[in-house]
């Protein structure tokens, strides 16, 4: 194997996933399958949340690669700013409405779990405010991409805002703690004494991760490899532009 | 330098130059506001530093697309990226001139809605403080959002969407020193943040504007 | 030398449609870009100027010498034609707009509000900036348009008197200006040819 460099080449990276892509939506499927049903029925319900925790198995995942698909919108900005690697722009554009749905499915889960925990579907706590940030950033992302008709404009200009709007939605972060600790549990993997949590929970947990995982490469992969053909389209009608 | 500052606020306070518009609309809201919320000074008391802050933010972003569009439109911007200036240095100077037309009257016209609002007095230095450090920012933040949008068609709404985000953390401290200052509290930790992120803005997202801005003008 | 161009590449909208332009500019010398609408004069023009990267092939002149003119003339309807033309001024950092009010015939306008200007007269004030630019190398794009015939002439004169004064003109034109000294360049052979497919045929396509 040469350089990973070799799989920004379009028709390298087209090959490569014609046969990557189905392996990793199966065992996507699998895992995630095989994590939430152990999840969902084959764990203890809690001494203090019943039932419902078992939320957990969607929300955590979910929120995880919510903040995951952006740091890779991140990385794959600057490598387009740097490298030029027309795949990696694309890879950027291909992720952020994955993103969008898991910060979409944390928010709800997160919702549904507050209402009988809490007592309320909503609080403008540092956690649930930072994620509906997050949203908004992704919207910002999205509709600046959709805006714009010339390709490497486009992704010249949403990498630089990727790049700003990172620093801002950090930013917006802190802002959001400074105002209280609010009511969200700690991380719910924290190793704080006392509310760690069950290798019960755990392992399933871990699995479902691993699948949501496995879910947002093959969405990636997919959505990917739809924005190249796309922009062969694009290619091949400006060539008949051109005779 | 100076020419193209003198020029941009000349532009702007002469007829058509869109000079008071914000500081209308700011006037309007804080009329608005206690008209839907009910005159209870109790209530329009708690509320006023949000209030004002929100108002101010969006009386920034009603002009913002000023900035750039004009001299996109009858080609000044071509000329100015070609003209022996760094556009680093032309988009801060916009910003600057962004500011001296829309921040600035906004800092002065505070205390009066302020008033309006049933502000505590212990607040108004704090108000007037917060607004002076945090409006630079909305403008620089402003100018990014401007030199993003700056070549589309129907840019404006866009704007608003990528622009609004990014104005939050100025938007969380600067009214955080307000209503801290309402309540007597102490105001140093949000004041030095909100002074932190003005300072950044200004020194590093002019960088991000002019590349941008070449970017479009390509 | 004062500008040369060589084995110029350049692309609209990401799809190449010039290459392999050379040309070189002396002092004292003008060249007519000709070519049909959409065949990238002003494409042509944006990348010398500097306001586009090329794809391909350098574009050499000394630093700061290149004052750009396009369609769009950067004129403010609410400033006067002596406002107007300080700004540009001070921006190139020259003092003195008196010699370029004068070669322009704009005197009598000076202080009139630039937006009560009929369109050739919006034009001559476009025209004057690149004399306030102090700047040897003029790139115009199509620099005649709304102008009248007496206009025509008196920018011909301010161009060789330019000329005269040791700069050279690049300019995209469809009307003469009244140079006859000025060379024709014909963008119609260095049109881009499509790039081929390759045996990876639709697979291979990416601009």
């Amino acid at each position: 194997m040469g350089s990973v460099w070799e799989y920004a080449n379009p028709l390298k990276f087209m090959r490569t996933t014609d046969w990557l892509l189905p392996i990793v939506a199966i065992s996507a499927v699998v895992v995630t399958a095989v994590g939430l049903i152990w999840g969902f029925f084959f764990t203890p319900d809690d001494f203090r949340q019943g039932s419902t925790v078992k939320i957990v198995f969607l929300h955590v995942p979910a929120a995880m690669m919510a903040i995951n698909a952006w740091v890779m919108m991140l990385v794959a900005s600057l490598i387009w700013l740097i490298r030029r690697h027309h795949v990696s722009a694309l890879a950027a554009k291909a992720a952020a409405p994955i993103g969008l749905i898991m910060t979409l499915i944390g928010l709800i889960t997160g919702a549904v779990w507050g209402q009988p925990m809490w007592g309320t579907w909503w609080a403008w706590d540092p956690r649930l405010t930072s994620f509906l940030v997050l949203f908004l950033f992704y919207l910002g992302y999205i509709a600046l991409w959709a805006a714009i008709e010339d390709p490497d404009t486009g992704a010249d200009l949403t990498a630089v805002l990727c790049l700003v709007g990172s620093v801002f939605a950090l930013l917006s972060r802190y802002a959001a703690l400074f105002w209280s600790q609010g009511l969200h549990q700690g991380a719910s993997l924290s190793v704080a004494p006392g509310t760690r949590m069950d290798w019960a929970y755990k392992a399933p947990l871990y699995v479902c991760m691993v699948g949501f995982g496995l879910v947002f490469v093959a969405l990636l992969l997919a959505g990917t490899r739809t924005e190249i053909r796309s922009r062969r389209m694009k290619a091949l009608m400006a060539r008949e532009r051109m005779v | 330098m100076i020419a193209l500052l003198t020029r941009d606020l000349r532009l702007a306070l002469r007829a058509g130059g869109g000079f008071g518009l914000g500081l209308a609309f700011f006037l309007i809201l804080a009329v608005l506001v206690p008209l839907g919320v009910g005159p209870e000074p109790a209530t329009l008391a708690v509320i006023a530093p949000g209030i004002l802050w929100v108002g101010a933010l969006l009386a920034c972003l009603l002009s913002l697309d000023r900035i750039f569009a004009l001299d996109y439109e009858d080609g000044s911007l071509d000329l100015l990226a070609t003209a022996p200036v760094p556009l680093e240095a032309v988009v801060s100077i916009k910003a600057l001139a962004h500011w001296l037309t829309t921040g600035l009257p906004l800092v002065l016209i505070s205390p009066v809605l302020g008033l309006l609002l049933f502000l505590p007095a212990e607040a108004y230095l704090w108000l007037i403080l917060s607004l002076v450090l945090g409006t630079p920012a909305l403008s620089v933040i402003g100018t990014f959002g401007a030199a993003l949008t700056v070549g589309l068609k129907r840019g404006g709404l866009l704007m608003s969407l990528l622009v609004l985000p990014l104005y939050i953390p100025t938007l969380v401290f600067g009214a955080e020193v307000v209503s801290r200052g309402a309540q007597g509290l102490a105001v140093n930790t949000p004041l030095a943040l909100l002074a932190g992120i003005t300072t950044g803005a200004v020194a590093l997202l002019p960088f991000a504007s002019a590349l941008v801005l070449r970017i479009n003008l390509r | 030398m004062t500008l040369r161009v060589s084995d110029l590449a350049v692309a609209r909208g990401g799809v190449p449609i010039l290459e392999g332009v050379s040309f070189a500019l002396d002092v004292g010398q003008a060249l007519v870009l000709r070519g049909p609408n959409g065949s990238g004069k002003t494409t042509l023009l944006r990348s010398v100027a500097g306001l586009q990267p090329a794809l391909a092939g350098t574009i050499s002149a000394p630093p700061d010498s290149i004052a750009y003119a396009a369609h769009a003339d950067g004129i403010k309807g609410t400033l006067s034609v002596r406002e107007n033309l300080e700004f540009w001024a001070a921006i190139y950092g020259k003092a003195g707009i008196e010699p370029a009010l004068e070669q322009m015939n704009l005197r009598a306008l000076a202080d009139r509000a630039a937006q009560n200007l009929s369109a050739g007269q919006k034009r001559r004030l476009g025209l004057a900036r690149l004399l306030v630019s102090g700047r040897p190398v003029w790139v115009l794009d199509e620099p005649t348009v709304s102008l009248d015939a007496e206009s025509v002439a008196l920018f011909g004169e301010v161009v060789r008197t330019h000329l005269g004064h040791g700069g050279c003109a690049l300019v995209a034109t469809h009307i003469d200006l009244g140079l006859p000294e000025a060379d024709i360049f014909d963008l119609a052979p260095f049109k881009a040819r499509l790039p081929d497919l390759g045996a990876g045929g639709f697979d291979e396509a990416f601009l």
